[in-house]
This record gives C-alpha cells, sequence and structure tokens, in this order.
C-alpha cells in the first residue's frame, strides 16, 4: 500500500514540479517584484488548490521515502520511527500549506 | 601469477601464494591448485565444473563471479587475483559460505510449487508461445549460486531482505498458470523483506552469470502486487 502511495504521489509530483518550475521561470522573465507576483497570485483559487495538491504529494512521499532511509541506514524500525515520520509528514504538510496560504489566500 | 586467498572464518586474512598461468585457465583452477599443491587444508566447494551446480561462487577481486566459468584472462589483475568467500553469507571457513539463509528465503518467499491437479489427471498444457510462459522462461534457469545475493546493496542493509534469487523464483511461479497459491506468495514477497525494499540498483541482473534480470522479476512482482490490493484480495 505504501509502495502505491509512493508511485501515485510521485506521478503527482512529476506534474507539479514540472509546472511550478516553469510558472516560476515564466514570473521572473518580466522582472516582477515579490508585492507583484504577490499581486497576482492572492485570491486565486484554482492556484491554492494546485499547491495544495502539491503539498499533499509531498507529505505523503518524502516520509515513505525517509522510512526506507531510516531502515536501510540506521535500521529504525518499530513505534517510534512511524510516529518520528507521522511528526515529519506533519511539519511537511504545516510548512507547505503555511506557504501556499500566503501566497494564495 | 600473485594470488591472495581468504583464510579463516568471520576473522581470518588473505594469504598470499604463487601460482603457475595455464592457457585457458579459470579461477576455479587457480583454487584447486592451491589446494591440491600448495595448502591442502583450503576449503572451497565446488561440483560440476561446467556451470550447472551453482556451487563455486567466490568474490574474485571484489566481484561475485562463478568460478569455473570465470577464465583468469577475464578477471586477472596486473598479474594478481584476489578470491574471497561470497558477501552477505556467513563464512564457516576460507571460501566456504553457509548458504542456509540463502535458501531458507526461497522457503519464506513461497518458492514451492503449488498445482491443484493429482496424478490422475492429464497434463495442463502451457502455451509456449504465451507471454506468461515467455517471462517464466526467461527468468527460469536459476542455478542459486547465490551470486545475485552476494551482490545485493539492499541485503547487505537489511538482512531480512529475501533477496533476488528468492523474489526471481516467487516471480516464475506467479506467472506459472498451473500454480495455485499466488496471493499467499504475493503476501509473503511484499514489504519491507520482501520486493518492495528493492531500489532496483540491477547489481543482481549486472552480476548473474546465467544473464537473468531478477530486477525485472522483482518489478513485476510488485506490479502484481499493486494489481492484487486494487483486486481485493490482499
Amino acid at each position: 500500500m505504501l509502495w502505491i502511495a509512493q508511485r501515485a504521489s510521485a506521478a503527482v509530483l512529476a506534474l507539479c514540479v514540472a509546472v511550478h518550475l516553469a510558472t516560476v521561470i515564466y514570473a521572473v522573465q518580466g522582472g516582477l517584484s515579490a508585492a507583484e507576483i504577490l499581486a497576482r497570485t492572492r485570491g486565486n483559487a484554482a492556484g491554492f488548490a494546485f499547491y495544495s495538491l502539491f503539498v499533499l504529494a509531498v507529505t505523503v512521499h518524502a516520509p515513505i521515502g525517509l522510512r526506507s532511509v531510516l531502515i536501510e541506514w540506521l535500521g529504525w524500525r518499530g513505534r517510534s520511527r512511524d510516529l518520528f515520520l507521522l511528526i515529519f509528514a506533519a511539519a511537511l504538510a504545516w510548512m507547505g500549506m503555511r506557504a501556499a496560504v500566503g501566497v494564495f489566500a | 601469477m600473485k594470488v591472495s586467498v581468504w583464510k579463516g572464518g568471520a576473522e581470518g586474512r588473505f594469504r598470499q601464494f604463487e601460482v603457475p598461468r595455464q592457457a585457458s585457465q579459470t579461477v576455479l583452477d587457480v583454487v584447486t591448485y592451491i589446494q591440491r599443491s600448495l595448502d591442502p587444508t583450503l576449503a572451497y566447494r565446488y561440483a560440476c565444473r561446467v556451470g550447472m551446480c551453482g556451487s563455486c561462487a567466490m568474490t574474485v577481486n571484489g566481484v561475485p563471479r562463478w568460478t569455473c566459468r570465470t577464465h583468469v584472462d577475464r578477471v586477472l589483475d596486473k598479474d594478481s587475483l584476489s578470491i574471497g568467500p561470497l558477501k552477505n553469507l556467513p563464512v564457516i571457513r576460507d571460501l566456504v559460505t553457509d548458504m542456509r539463509e540463502f535458501f531458507d528465503k526461497w522457503a519464506r518467499a513461497q518458492g514451492q510449487f503449488k498445482g491443484n491437479r493429482s496424478k490422475r489427471d492429464d497434463f495442463q498444457a502451457v502455451k509456449p508461445a504465451s507471454a506468461e510462459r515467455m517471462q517464466v522462461d526467461a527468468a527460469i534457469e536459476c542455478i542459486g549460486c547465490g551470486v545475485c545475493y552476494s551482490a545485493c546493496d539492499v541485503v547487505a542493509w537489511n538482512p531480512d531482505y529475501l533477496g533476488p534469487a528468492a523474489l526471481n523464483r516467487a516471480w516464475t511461479l506467479i506467472r506459472d498458470e498451473r500454480d495455485r497459491n499466488a496471493v499467499a506468495r504475493l503476501r509473503a514477497v511484499a514489504g519491507d523483506a520482501g520486493c518492495h525494499s528493492c531500489h532496483t540498483h540491477m547489481s543482481c541482473t549486472e552480476r548473474c552469470p546465467k544473464q537473468l534480470s531478477p530486477t525485472a522479476g522483482i518489478a513485476g512482482l510488485k506490479r502484481e502486487v499493486a494489481k492484487s490490493i486494487l483486486r481485493g484480495e490482499f
């Protein structure tokens, strides 16, 4: 199940990262300032939905990968590791959504 | 040529020997020469000498190989050769490893065929050109030498990992249309000790002396597990 979640989130991330990078490159072409960018993004529901999906995909994908690293490099198993990963996932979700709300809300 | 050979168990050291070069000499010939002429206490394993039995695998210049079919010409490094036991397996003595865990993992991966026909039934015909049969053909010639297991990084990191050979065996049975144990086998090969731990480094495929691709089989197992979950069988 974790494998399916990781593959599915990877597919979403491939799209999200491509769209994100393309948008960033496009946005800086005209030399927009931060304030000008924020003026264009604030209140954009589609942008907020897109970046919420991006954050969700990261929140699913990163802890599953980190789980393998913790098993193979540190031999960390059991409930304490899963609790750590839950906290890690929650931190990613919180930081990501904080940024999305800051730019689009 | 200068040959250093592992002597001892888990604790031991490489001992140096001077061995004459011969035409078409194999690494197994070198080990046999050392045992018969220089050090009769040297322990090593072999049986068929022709690449069928899978018992003579060793680490040659850092790489796991079947020694009976490895010519010295191909692996000699500046006139010297280093020969040790396979990695990722406990050393019993010198070049002999304990293969029990390796084969126990085949059993843990449900590597036994389970059909549902008795001797009273007729043979179940399998079409040679069917996609499943061709996938079995591509993976079935494993000789159980342990080279892939020794080459695998994931086995080194995670001792519970079933390893490429056991998973390859499970894959041949999953593709065998006569077998009736697919769901239990998929359960046995899923998870942290199974196919999902494979990083697709492909060391097994790189090193397999029979040119099999356990990596492809492991990827197939991942797909079959996913399909089984989506069908609600898991």
